[in-house]
C-alpha cells in the first residue's frame, strides 16, 4: 500500500463518518429547513467523496460527476427555499 | 510535491468531518447553517484542489477549478436563502439567543423588509 493510497482511505473514513452525521440530522431535523440544510451538506460531502475516489482509482474521468453534482446542489437547495417561502 | 497534495487532502476531509459534527452539535438552525456552510465550502476545495494537483493536467485543473469558484458563489446564496425562508416560516430561534434584529421586521404577507 502506498502512500498516497493510505491518505485516500484515511480521507475516505473521515468524510465517511461526516456522512454518517449528517444522515442523524437529516433524519432527526425538527424542522424541514434542518433537513434541506443537512441535504445540501450532504451533496458537498459527495462531491469530497467523488474526488478522493478518482484520486484513489486514478480515473479522471470521476470528476465530470463532481462538476454536475455541484450544479445540481444550488438547483435543489434554491427549489427548496422557494417552497419553503410559499409554504403556508 | 507530494507533501502538499497529502495534507490538502486531509485537511479538507477533516473539514468536511468537522462540519458534520458542527451540524450534529449546534443547537439552532441558523447556528447550524454558519458552521455548515462555511467548513464544507473549505473542505470540498481543499479536497478538489489536492486532486487536481495529483492528476496535474491543464483540462483537469480547469475543470476543478469550475468546481472550486462555483461552490464558492453559490454556498453564500443558497444559504442566505435557506436562512430568510426558513426566518419567515418562523423557525425557532435557540433559546440562549439575546437579542433578534430582524423581529418584526418582515411583512408576513409580501415577505419583504418593512
Amino acid at each position: 500500500m502506498t502512500f498516497f493510497e493510505t491518505t485516500a482511505y484515511i480521507s475516505l473514513v473521515a468524510i465517511s463518518v461526516g456522512i454518517l452525521f449528517i444522515f442523524i440530522r437529516l433524519l432527526k431535523g425538527p424542522s424541514l429547513a434542518d433537513r434541506i440544510v443537512a441535504l445540501d451538506l450532504l451533496t458537498a460531502a459527495g462531491i469530497g467523496f467523488i474526488s478522493i475516489l478518482s484520486f484513489l482509482y486514478d480515473k479522471p474521468v470521476l470528476l465530470d460527476a463532481a462538476v454536475i453534482l455541484a450544479l445540481l446542489a444550488f438547483l435543489t437547495t434554491v427549489a427548496f427555499a422557494f417552497y419553503l417561502e410559499r409554504k403556508k | 510535491m507530494d507533501f502538499i497534495i497529502i495534507s490538502l487532502l486531509i485537511i479538507g476531509a477533516i473539514f468536511i468531518l468537522l462540519s458534520g459534527i458542527g451540524l450534529i452539535r449546534m443547537p439552532d438552525l441558523y447556528t447550524r447553517m454558519s458552521a455548515t456552510t462555511k467548513a464544507s465550502t473549505l473542505g470540498v476545495g481543499c479536497v478538489v484542489l489536492g486532486t487536481v494537483l495529483y492528476f496535474g493536467e491543464i483540462g483537469l485543473i480547469s475543470r476543478g477549478i469550475i468546481i472550486i469558484l462555483f461552490i464558492t458563489l453559490t454556498a453564500p446564496v443558497a444559504a442566505h436563502m435557506i436562512g430568510r425562508a426558513a426566518y419567515i416560516q418562523k423557525t425557532l430561534l435557540w433559546k440562549g439567543t439575546k437579542f433578534d434584529q430582524l423581529k418584526d421586521k418582515y411583512d408576513d404577507s409580501t415577505h419583504e423588509l418593512k
